[in-house]
């Protein structure tokens, strides 16, 4: 029975995370219908430049607030530099551009920092709690990473429900053309839009990188997790993407405890899969059509 | 955010040798036309006469290929899209445009927010059209079709537009409902004196409340006269407008 309570705990940590990832595809793909495959990449560049800061003498949080702001710019530079020029083009130019990018931020980041994965220092301290006697598979930086990810994802909430940019940014998602004849900026608010979400991304990165270590292709399975996480939930719905994570947290927990650690990618195939299958417009949708 | 600081232009609207291709397809061809102030344009033809193009390549949506479009002193043409309702053009587009994932009001909200408009012009819209404060908070999706033909003009009131561009607000409406909208166009033509380009295929319920009519076939403008005599011509309602 500890086992189970310490498999969740755990779960819903890393599922917390996870939620993040997803929910970094899913503002881009609300927006642009283009799933980001390079996310991976680039929170494991803003997690590197972290890592950059930290090492060179600089405390956690002046790193954490340097991953933050980097995850903004490159957001930004991502879609004025690339994705604006596959706009309107067919969907599979989109998908070559994220997955060159992927490809690319890999092999820079080798370049500069290595292939050797180098460990990250945690936020607080991850003993786990003691509780009546017995220590938890949960410690204060799990504490951290759950509220943390929850205050991110319901200020970018109050951001969309209640501030102009949020419903101009809205509008250009939901209807493009619409939005431009009503004087909506929409190219603009497309930047901000992925700048927002690489920010949230580069957050799942430096949340995440005292576990799995800063390597150039440490995030991989992050990214797969992250995009399970999102299918689960809808890829449309941002509550579906929170949610999604923390299921798939937990269902990846319960597998890696009793199954064995190395079951865990392809859990999370197989999860994906039958998502796909059985309901692809993800576990919350409701027979509401979806717009393609 | 507050306007660009530039003025939003009043005047005619004025279309002069207006063309507009689709690849080789020749859409709009040679149109000239023109809206003053308070008054309505009804623009009829059958479906594909090029309509939608016409309002669409005046809102800078696609590009002309020759020809001007000028309100008051001021070229369109060659915009960005999102700075023709900063020049004083707002425009419907066919079915509609209201977006079904906002609510009622932010739609409205969403029709001001270039210019910073305050919260009060909003209840403008709602005392102009009471059946929309009642569905404020509802997402507009869950709207009839009639009540989303009046927040779309609405939420084109908001911007305070001194042209408006309409096209097909009857489309799909029965026929009550339909003559209510024509209704609400010739009103705001009066007091707004907005200058109303009307698209429509329902010939007769758009003549009634025009002032002048257009009529396109195969993107030429066969036809430019009162109203009231178009409504009259027997060949041109046998030719073209079909009642
Ligand atoms: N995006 C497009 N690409 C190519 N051809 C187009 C496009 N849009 C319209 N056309 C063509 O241009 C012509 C005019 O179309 P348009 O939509 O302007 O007509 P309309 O008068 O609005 O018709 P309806 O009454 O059916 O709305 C038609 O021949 C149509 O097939
Ligand atoms: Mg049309």
């Amino acid at each position: 029975m500890t086992r189970f309570i310490d498999l969740t705990l755990n779960g819903i940590s890393t599922g917390t995370v996870y939620a993040a990832v997803a929910l970094a595809l899913v503002l881009i793909w609300r927006s642009t219908r283009i799933v980001n495959f390079a996310q991976g990449g680039m929170l494991m560049f803003t997690t590197f430049i972290a890592s950059a800061v930290i090492n060179s003498g600089a405390s956690y949080w002046v790193g954490f607030v340097v991953a933050l702001l980097s995850g903004l710019v490159l957001g930004a530079l991502v879609e004025r530099l690339l994705i604006r020029r596959v706009a309107g083009a067919p969907p599979l130019n989109a998908v070559i551009v994220t997955l060159g990018l992927l490809i690319l931020l890999e092999a820079v980041a080798g370049m500069i920092w290595g292939n050797t994965p180098r460990s990250f220092p945690p936020a607080f301290s991850i003993r786990g709690y003691d509780v009546g006697g017995t220590r938890v598979l949960f410690a204060p930086n799990d504490t951290f990473i759950v509220l943390v990810v929850i205050g991110v994802a319901a200020l970018l909430g109050a951001l969309f429900r209640g501030t102009a940019l949020g419903l101009r940014m809205r509008a250009s998602a939901f209807a493009p053309e619409v939005a431009r004849l009503l004087g909506v900026r929409v190219g603009r608010m497309l930047t901000v839009g992925w700048a927002l979400a690489a920010l949230v991304g580069s957050l799942a990165g430096v949340l995440v990188a005292p576990s799995v270590f800063v390597g150039p292709n440490q995030f991989d399975p992050i990214l797969v997790f992250g995009f399970t996480a999102a299918v689960l939930g809808g890829l449309d719905s941002p509550y579906g993407a929170a949610v999604g994570g923390v299921i798939l947290g937990l269902a990846l927990s319960y597998v890696s405890g009793y199954e064995g650690a190395s079951l865990v990618t392809l859990a999370a195939l197989v999860i994906l899969l039958a998502v796909l299958m059985v309901r692809p417009g993800g576990l919350f949708s409701t027979t509401r059509e979806r717009r393609v | 955010m507050s306007a660009t600081g530039e003025q939003a232009q009043t005047g005619v609207l004025e279309v002069d040798g207006l063309c507009t291709d689709y690849g080789p397809v020749r859409a709009v061809a040679d149109v000239t036309l023109s809206v003053e102030p308070g008054r309505v344009t009804a623009v009829l033809g059958a479906n594909g006469a090029g309509k939608t193009t016409l309002l669409r390549t005046i809102s800078c949506l696609v590009p002309a290929r020759e020809g001007r479009v000028r309100l008051g002193e001021r070229e369109l043409l060659g915009s960005a899209v999102e700075d023709v309702v900063r020049r004083g053009v707002a425009h419907v587009p066919e079915g509609r445009g209201v977006i079904g994932e906002l609510t009622t009001e932010e739609n409205l909200r969403l029709g001001g927010l270039w210019r910073g408009a305050p919260a009060e012009d909003l209840d403008e819209v709602y005392e102009l059209l009471p059946a929309l404060r009642e569905r404020r908070r509802q997402p507009a999706s869950s709207l009839s079709g009639g009540e989303r033909q009046m927040l779309s003009i609405g939420r084109a009131l908001v911007a305070r537009p001194s042209v408006l561009l309409l096209d097909e607000p009857s489309l799909g409406l029965a026929p009550l409902i339909s003559a209510r909208i024509m209704e609400l166009v010739r009103r705001l033509a009066n007091e707004r004196q907005l200058a109303v380009l009307l698209v429509e295929q329902n010939a007769r319920s758009a003549l009634a409340i025009a002032d002048r009519g257009v009529v396109l076939n195969l993107g030429r403008v066969v036809a430019d006269a009162d109203a009231s005599e178009l409504a009259d011509d027997e060949d041109m309602r046998q030719a073209y407008l079909g009642f």
